[in-house]
């Protein structure tokens, strides 16, 4: 299944991208996203400090992706 | 969004405290606490030149909507209004404005500051400073 993700902050920055499609076995989890985004990205090595959304919600490692997800990779937010 | 008691904007345009305040005020309320940020000059002892302000546009209004809600049915409030600024800030302008109106004074001031600090726990909203000699994400490393 494919699904977009979006990047964000400091992430943004380490990986050049702003916005990515990435390939996901049927039933993938957030978990096994953030495997395969730190495969493809070792730059990030072990900088782990950021949540997830999906399609807008914060998600959290079990949830399981659909077809056509967005996700977003939230580094610690800084508004206000 | 704006519902009658609700107004959420997250804007490349100049905030107003004003709007907010107007926004909340209702004749059924006896008080309105409204926070301002502002940008100041200095962050650990360096001299901060501007901010910039990013954000993920829908995510933001959305946990901003949420927070707004949660703030009506926690407190005995009437109405409050979120706005946050995105793009690049100078010293003294004016990143988030938080109105919220009540009967009485205790339940608007507590409100507001619920709201403040759960907005920069939640809302996708990333800050960088920039100095003299650099820019650098607020908050990024641990």
């Amino acid at each position: 299944m494919k699904i977009t993700v979006l990047l964000f902050g400091i992430v943004g920055d380490l990986t050049g991208e702003s916005r990515l499609e990435m390939d996901l076995t049927e039933g993938a989890s957030v978990g096994d996203f953030k495997i395969k985004f730190h495969e493809k990205y070792p730059i990030l090595k072990e900088y782990t400090n950021y949540a997830i959304a999906v399609n807008e919600a914060y998600a959290l490692d079990e949830v399981l992706l659909k077809n056509q997800d967005v996700l977003a990779v939230i580094p610690p937010v800084s508004g206000g | 969004m704006n519902s009658k008691n609700i107004s959420i904007k997250l804007t490349s345009e100049k905030l107003s405290a004003q709007a907010c305040s107007d926004f909340v005020d209702d004749p059924s309320c006896g008080g309105i606490s409204v926070f301002v940020g502002t940008v100041r000059n200095h962050s650990a002892g360096k001299k901060v030149t501007l901010l910039e302000f990013s954000a993920y546009g829908p995510m933001a209004v959305k946990e901003m909507t949420s927070i707004a809600k949660d703030v009506l049915s926690k407190f005995d409030v009437l109405k409050i209004a979120i706005h946050h600024a995105k793009g690049t800030l100078e010293i003294g302008d004016i990143p988030v404005v938080i109105a919220v109106a009540a009967a009485h004074r205790k339940a608007a001031f507590e409100a507001c500051q619920f709201a403040i600090d759960t907005l920069k726990e939640r809302v996708p909203i990333w800050k960088k400073e920039h100095f003299e000699d650099g820019e650098v994400w607020v908050n990024a490393h641990p």
